[in-house]
């Protein structure tokens, strides 16, 4: 659902951009392109916002309302219970975890993979680009090719080992496995070398040490770099299910994303009417992280993509 | 401030290619010495194995007292003006030039007075609190000068620095850095692929090709008295004129299919040859007081106007296809052997054949 949502942001503020390159150019005749263009983006931007609208607008809902006719257009009174109940009413199985719990764990897990990646992999690529080793390349292919082998397809070693170091319902055992992949790596690598040879010869003139010259100088060269990438892996981290569906079985470390279908679960398979609302207004808590990190480092990101300062 | 020594100086590449072949040079206290070849002569080789970012494979260099082959570049106490400039781009200007000093641990009062010295010689003082990115190229050049001339160290090293400005702006930076030198007296070695920078800048300058060192001379030295066809060639806009010619053995200097042109003295070399005459050296002739035989028809093809001076082209020896037919002398600047491309006559006794 997040990553539906972050992408309709990014597709909104292409039609801002758009528009103001239209209003630039001299208005003689109609200009069809434009208007087609903007057809085209408004509807895929509908297309995919609605049914957060919808989750959203039925979130404030009674849940009696829900069961008897389904999902809502318009607006109730119930907005604020539900979310209050969402967010502090202790649920789930054994009725001890409420909203704030998994958000918080949610949030160590997003950050501390995404500030964890970018460090293992901007010094893992530092090693490869500027330290003549034997098999530096060799070693970068082998890196490089993690990248065939996600999570998924090496989830049961990963959980056997994972569980024999006594990590399971550990933070320790969420991350570590995930941050284990090349992406970063290669992203930064490829950044490096697009620095200027330059640059590391007139630190070295400088006094500035290897160790020096990637604090002073290659990071903050790396900013917009940085950004980029944390947005990225926050957003992938945030919306991790099976791992931690494997590796947590206390119901203490629930992300958001796991313990939504968890509580809706829980809601019915007791004999009361099922609390739906309460469960789209989790949802909606659910989705806004990665979207308000998107909405805050968009500029950051695009300038990380497609421009360096350099 | 200090005496460099580059004494058989060799680069070899572990694929066996060698840039730099036995590079000889003294270059004194306060000199400015400018490097000039061809690309791919090995001149910014060279350069970068005095600073220290190529290892040396042969051979011994020397800076001040100290033999520095194995002495990191920041501690030869050399500072070093890159062609792209290489300053920081997320640094202030300020910081990009103390950024060596804070290195070297002094006091952050040394160094504000260090980079006040440096800025104000510079004309950069109101921008020191800017962005690389939001100066002109020109002011760029000048804050990778200042980041040089803040350590106040022995010996600068320019690599091609002048390369990315426009023509008007290289011609005014090349007065500023030489003068830069003067006033501080410091030893510095520059590169250059642009003859006019080496002969406008240079106390001596070192041709190099294929990494060998062709001449080593003052810009009057290289101008005047070439050591090589390649020195002679290089050097020199528009370009020396080369002719093919033989020596016979009583001296007589005659120019393949334009008959004999005068009695050389001083030339050491019988047989074939290749004469160099400058282009500024063939004059007309009147006809009237000059010995015949120096004098050669020559055909105009076409005349560049450059306001100064007029650059005439056309060919000796034909005479009658064209519609301007001049009567010229020709003056050798200097005579080459044909086969080794080196020089074979004596400047002092090399006569010239007209005045």
């Amino acid at each position: 659902m997040a990553i539906a949502d972050t992408q309709s942001v990014t597709a909104t503020s292409q039609t801002v951009i758009g528009a103001r390159e239209a209003a630039k150019r001299p208005k003689k005749r109609i200009k069809w392109e434009p208007i087609i263009d903007h057809t085209v983006l408004i509807f895929g931007s509908l297309l995919m916002l609605f049914p957060v609208v919808l989750t959203f607008m039925t979130s404030s809902y009674d849940k009696l309302a829900f069961s008897k006719t389904g999902l809502q257009f318009g607006w109730s009174d119930k907005f604020l219970e539900n979310y209050n109940r969402a967010m502090f009413e202790p649920g789930g199985f054994t009725g001890t975890i409420d909203g704030m719990t998994m958000l918080t764990n949610s949030m160590i897990l997003g950050l501390g993979f995404a500030i964890g990646k970018i460090i293992i992999s901007m010094l893992a690529a530092y090693a490869i680009v500027y330290f003549r080793f034997r098999f530096a390349t060799f070693s970068f292919w082998v890196v490089f090719t993690t990248l065939l082998l996600p999570l998924e397809v090496r989830i049961l070693p990963s959980y056997e080992v994972v569980q024999s170091f006594g990590l399971a319902n550990t933070y320790t055992g969420l991350i570590v496995p995930l941050i284990a992949s090349a992406t970063g790596t290669f992203f930064f690598r490829q950044f490096f070398r697009s620095v200027p040879e330059e640059m590391v010869e007139a630190a070295r003139m400088d006094g500035a040490g290897p160790v020096k010259f990637f604090i002073d100088i290659l990071v903050p060269i790396s900013k917009t770099m940085i950004a980029a990438i944390f947005i990225i892996m926050f957003v992938f981290g945030w919306n991790q299910y099976l791992w931690p569906t494997l590796i947590t079985t206390e119901e203490g470390m629930f992300t958001l994303v796991r313990g939504i279908k968890q509580i809706i679960q829980a809601f019915t398979d007791s004999n009361v009417v099922p609390e739906f609302t309460v469960g789209l207004a989790l949802t909606i808590i659910t989705m806004l992280p990665p979207v308000i990190i998107v909405v805050i480092f968009q500029s950051w990101f695009v300038k990380g993509l497609v421009e360096s300062d350099k | 401030m200090a005496i460099v020594t580059l004494n058989g100086l060799k680069k070899i590449y572990p694929n066996g290619f060698q840039a730099v072949h036995d590079a000889n040079l003294t270059i004194h206290d306060g000199e400015f010495i400018v490097l000039v070849g061809p690309s791919g002569c090995g001149k910014s080789t060279l350069l970068r194995m005095v600073a220290g970012l190529e290892a040396i494979s042969e051979g011994e260099l020397s800076i001040g007292d100290r033999i520095v082959n194995d002495v990191e570049p920041a501690e030869r106490d050399i500072a070093m003006v890159f062609q792209n400039y290489a300053l920081y781009p997320h640094m202030s200007v300020y910081n990009n030039m103390a950024y060596g000093l804070k290195n070297r641990k002094m006091d952050k009062a040394t160094i504000k007075q260090a980079v006040d010295k440096a800025a104000k010689m510079l004309n950069l003082e109101e921008y020191l609190q800017r962005r690389p990115s939001q100066l002109s190229g020109g002011q760029r050049q000048r804050v990778a000068m200042g980041r040089a001339i803040v350590r106040e160290p022995s010996l600068f090293l320019f690599d091609e620095p002048l390369s990315n400005l426009d023509a008007k702006l290289r011609n005014q930076m090349r007065i500023e850095i030489r003068r830069l030198q003067r006033s501080l007296g410091t030893t510095s070695i520059y590169v250059t692929h642009d003859q006019v920078e080496a002969m406008t800048m240079a106390d001596r300058i070192v041709v190099l090709n294929n990494g060998d060192i062709e001449q080593i001379g003052t810009p009057d030295d290289i101008y005047n008295k070439p050591a090589s066809t390649f020195v002679a060639s290089f050097m020199g806009a528009p370009p020396m004129n080369m002719l093919p010619g033989t020596v016979s053995g009583n001296g007589t200097l005659e120019l393949d299919g334009l008959g004999a042109v005068s009695t050389m003295k001083g030339v050491n070399h019988i047989g074939a040859v290749s004469v160099g005459v400058r282009p500024e050296k063939i004059k007309l002739s009147n006809g009237s007081n000059q010995a015949s035989d120096t004098s050669l028809s020559f055909a105009h093809d076409f005349t560049e106007e450059l306001g100064a001076a007029r650059l005439v082209h056309g060919r000796w020896g034909m005479r009658l296809s064209s519609l301007i037919c001049l009567k010229t002398c020709v003056c050798p600047t200097a005579i080459y052997t044909s086969r080794s491309s080196r020089r074979c006559c004596t400047y002092s006794t090399l006569k010239p054949a007209c005045g």
